[in-house]
């Protein structure tokens, strides 16, 4: 007994369209909020800038907002140099303990952030680096490098090795070769993979709340301390920026690397 | 231009003995064809002299020095893929310039000879193209163009022609004979396509199972093939099985097979006749010196233009016999038949 076509494509909708909803209701509640006049969330509504304005002239915002991107962009170029050369290595040769160390590389994806804060903070001590920007710089990249992997890995995959043998036949360097030969052809990929970095670094608030400087914080951390301080809408101003920035980011990032499927 | 030699060349894949002792000269300007089977180890030869593969124990020289250290980019070598493997970023004219731009070449000589490998692969006027808008035929000249372009010493081809269609693949044989002849490069060519290793080789070596079996002109192994897996490798073979004795081989039947004029002392247990060389007749033909004459059933004909392949049931054996179009007309469907050919065009093969 089958039911009839057009209802469950309603009943499918009407599901898509719950999950969006309890997804995004808040976020554009807050979004709203950040142009209303009213500090207390009360309507009815009345259209201001005056948040945002506030928001230009609070110090303390702006320097977080100034490292979290100095540390974004870091950990971008240290995480997508880093994570090319390893996608490149692994798709090139065979060393031992390569099916080890690609097992190696994903896990930690999985392992909850509060682990990794705790783990790489008391790791960061022994070691001497204790707190601070180092400390998060480390973080972030090691956060952001299975990503950056497995989205050039997955470019590599349609890249044909024999171009670089007819490369090397012809006399050109190994270097040579993944700069006039790999690199063209994985850059989507490698572009990807550094938005994929800058998205996970951006937003990055556990694993910096563990490593940051007390004082010293990213804007995630400080929206996070500020709340419990007491809540300005200005917190509501800089966090609709903040998702903004983040979904243009992860859209462009999308429109290049396709999960789980081919192009 | 330089010759290449191979000794007692070992390499394993894994734990796979892929070249066994292999030891083997391809001459200096030579067109030299490495024909087998799959997994025979000819690509795997081919690949140990571009440099891809290490050997575990052996001598490759080209040019008489010896290569195991020199790496791949340093050999001089140019070749050719399955895959034509063209950069796809790069126009017609970059791809062909790229090895001449590795090698710093100031650009006007660039130019120069760029032009030229393009002229002589006929694709003058196709230089800003792109690979994905060329046919297979026309990628595949533009691989050729590439590799010879830097005037290598020596130029390795992997099948380069498999992934063509028969017509084209044909063609660009011709292309590849008449270019490699104008330049006087020495190559080497895996094929596992007896047909064209045939047509196109100045020499050729057959490997079986990571060893060479046999190498030398075309002619002399289709002539002399050294034994029963060479005999129907390259080319077809009826085999013939018996007891060696002084006046030639004595058959299940009772008729002796007499030897050919050019048999080898030792005397073998197995003579391989080429289907071409065998005439089929309805009626018993006259007894005669040097002439073998045996009784088959004719089973099936297949027709093949101008020729045609029947196949006869001789004592347990089945026969191949190649029959002239013309010929057709004088034998039965089916029935009884005589096969007979002369005694020297059967070949003694040692195992």
């Amino acid at each position: 007994m089958t039911r009839s076509l057009s209802a469950s494509g309603i009943a499918g909708r009407v599901y898509v369209g719950l999950v969006l909803f309890f997804l995004y209701a808040p976020i554009l509640v807050m979004a709203l909020m950040s142009f209303n006049a009213s500090e207390f969330y009360a309507l009815p509504f009345h259209f201001t800038l005056d948040w945002y304005r506030k928001l230009s002239g609070n110090e303390q915002i702006l320097h977080a907002a100034i490292r979290s991107i100095g540390i974004a962009i870091a950990t971008t170029i240290l995480a997508t140099i880093i994570g090319t050369m390893a996608a490149i290595a692994l798709f090139r040769y065979d060393f031992p303990g390569k099916r080890a160390l690609q097992a190696a590389l994903f896990p930690p994806i999985a392992i909850p952030w509060l682990i990794t804060g705790t783990s790489m903070l008391v790791f960061f001590f022994w070691v001497g680096i204790g707190r601070g920007t180092p400390a998060v710089l480390l973080g972030h990249v090691a956060l952001a490098l299975p990503y950056v992997i497995v989205v050039v890995g997955a470019r590599l995959e349609t890249f044909d090795i024999q171009l670089e043998e007819a490369a090397r036949s012809l006399g050109a360097s190994p270097w040579r070769v993944t700069w006039a030969v790999t690199l063209p052809w994985i850059a989507s990929g490698v572009v990807a993979g550094a938005l994929f970095a800058f998205a996970v670094s951006f937003d990055q608030f556990v694993v910096s709340y563990f490593l940051a400087q007390p004082g010293d914080a990213t804007l995630p951390v400080m929206i996070y301390t500020s709340i419990r301080k007491g809540f300005t809408p200005e917190i509501n101003a800089i966090s609709t920026i903040i998702i903004v920035i983040s979904m243009a980011v992860m859209l462009e990032a999308s429109r290049r690397f396709r999960f789980g499927g081919e192009r | 231009m330089a010759e290449v030699q191979v000794r007692k060349l070992t390499l394993f894949y894994g734990p796979m003995r892929a070249l066994d002792g292999v030891t083997l000269d391809f001459p200096d300007g030579q067109f030299f064809g490495l024909l087998g089977p799959s997994g025979s180890g000819k690509t795997t030869l081919l690949r140990a002299i571009a440099g891809f593969l290490r050997q575990q124990s052996g001598e490759i020289r080209i040019g008489g020095e010896a290569v195991e250290n020199v790496p791949v980019e340093k050999r001089q070598i140019g070749m050719m893929f399955q895959n034509y493997a063209l950069f796809p970023n790069m126009s017609v004219t970059k791809n062909v310039a790229f090895g001449l731009e590795v090698r710093k070449l100031p650009r006007p000589e660039i130019d120069r000879r760029v032009g030229e490998a393009l002229e002589l692969v006929r694709l003058g006027a196709f230089g800003a193209r792109r690979p994905h808008e060329l046919s297979g035929g026309q990628r595949q000249r533009v691989a050729l163009a590439r590799a010879i372009v830097t005037r290598p010493r020596v130029l390795l081809l992997d099948e380069p022609l498999s992934a063509l269609d028969k017509a084209l693949r044909v063609d660009m044989q011709i292309e590849l004979r008449r270019i490699q002849r104008e330049v006087g490069i020495t190559t080497i060519f895996v094929t596992h396509d007896q047909e064209e290793a045939l047509t196109l080789s100045d020499c050729i070596g057959i490997l079986a199972e990571g060893r060479l079996v046999q190498a030398g002109a075309p002619r002399e192994i289709y002539r002399a093939p050294i034994n029963r897996f060479t005999a129907s490798f390259l080319g077809e073979a009826n085999f013939l099985e018996g007891e060696p004795e002084a006046t030639g081989l004595r058959l299940a039947d009772g008729s002796i097979a007499p030897w050919p004029n050019a048999a080898v002392s030792e005397r073998a247990r197995t003579m391989a006749i080429r289907p071409e060389a065998i005439t089929l007749t309805q009626a018993k033909p006259d007894a005669a010196p040097q002439q073998v004459a045996i009784a088959g059933t004719l089973e099936q004909i297949v027709f093949s233009g101008p020729t045609a392949t029947c196949l006869a049931q001789v004592g347990e054996s089945r026969f191949k016999v190649l029959v002239k179009n013309q010929e057709l007309a004088r034998l039965p469907a089916s029935g009884p038949v005589w096969l007979s050919w002369a005694a020297d065009d059967a070949i003694t093969l040692s195992s």
